[in-house]
């Protein structure tokens, strides 16, 4: 079920990115992009990521492809009058686009991504427990919210069973050693998952990036005002 | 249940990738240029969030994903005010006639 989904909103986010680059209408490119962005929103809601989803309905298919909509309406020079390409230079794309595709696939399926989980896990790295969000799909936006405030949520969440889990795994290598001190171990364990807590809580938090980002949009907003006012054109055509 | 696994989504990110470096290279209309730009970028999100979901990144990559898309939206609405600019002096967005710059 999971991998038809896939399939399916695979095939039409990659099939309408090829349907922008070959239309040579751009009001037909605007369309195209609008399927293969809302594609590539399924794709996140299959990856359990419910608010980066949502916000990509939103803001892009609702906002910046309106705004390019907008100004393909405003610079159109005439009705049907479509600026083409050289097919010369089509050929040539094309040729360069499958090079790089050829070396961007071999080098992603090559790599065991999860050979390298286990390896990094083994190794000691703390992180959210394999994958973030396991037991549910969706509830990410309040995650979200709280790291953009500073706080890391998620990750008080889940090193604290990875911990466990890991003390666990220890404890059943000398499980008929210990077992009369199984309980006092965990419960140190429990202390030690607790600072670990702590620690990931300081460590680290979206506060800065959030608050330089609302300043970028604020001046970005001012400029494009400012750049788009209105304005008498230099020639005037025939009226 | 992990039935698609990783390589499914970065495949799917590389070609939408490659679809918009050819898209900024041959369209000659601004707005065309504009559209291989938000396609390269959602490439780059697919990646950001396959990752958040099946590697040690966790909550960091929605997150960048989110960042992307707000700075693709203020990108977006600049870039529309410049190609709005060149219409008025240029009466057409075809990128080929910016040349006043030639030397």
């Amino acid at each position: 079920m999971e991998s038809l989904l896939f399939t399916i909103y695979a095939l039409a986010t990659c099939g309408a990115a090829l349907g922008v680059v070959l239309s040579q209408n751009v009001a037909r490119m605007a369309f195209w992009l609008v399927v293969s962005l809302g594609c590539v929103a399924g794709l996140f809601f299959m990856l359990n990521a419910d608010f980066v989803g949502a916000t990509q309905l939103l803001i892009y298919v609702g906002g910046t492809v309106v705004l390019l909509i907008f100004g393909v309406m405003l610079t159109a020079s005439g009705p049907f009058n479509t600026i083409k390409s050289e097919p010369a230079e089509m050929i040539q794309a094309g040729v360069i686009g499958i090079a790089l595709l050829a070396i961007l696939i071999p080098t992603v399926t090559s790599v065991d991504w999860v050979g390298n989980r286990d390896t990094l896990s083994h190794a000691g790295v703390k992180s959210p427990s394999g994958e973030f969000n396991q037991q549910g799909e969706g509830g990410t936006s309040r995650h979200i919210g709280a790291a953009l405030l500073g706080v890391r949520v998620d990750q008080a969440d889940a090193s604290a069973p990875s911990e466990a889990h890991e003390h666990h795994e220890a404890d059943h290598d000398h499980g008929h050693e210990h077992a009369h001190g199984e309980e006092a171990h965990s419960h140190a364990a429990h202390d030690h998952a607790h600072a670990q807590v702590s620690e990931t809580n300081q460590a680290s938090g979206y506060l800065l990036p959030f608050e330089i980002i609302s300043v970028h949009l604020l001046v970005v907003l001012i400029g494009a005002s400012y750049l788009a006012r209105a304005k008498r054109r230099v020639e005037q055509p025939t009226s | 249940m992990e039935s698609v696994g990783l390589s499914g989504y970065l495949i799917v990110g590389a070609v939408l990738f490659v679809c918009g470096v050819i898209c900024m290279a041959t369209k000659r209309n601004g707005i065309g240029i504009l559209m291989g730009v938000e396609l390269v970028l959602n490439g780059a999100n697919l990646n950001f969030v396959a990752f958040s979901q099946h590697t040690h990144l966790g909550l960091d990559g929605q997150i960048a994903s989110l960042f992307v898309i707000v700075l693709a939206a203020a990108e977006a609405a600049v870039a529309l005010a410049i190609a709005l600019n060149f219409y008025n002096n240029h009466l057409t967005i075809d990128v080929d006639r910016a040349a006043d710059l030639k030397g």
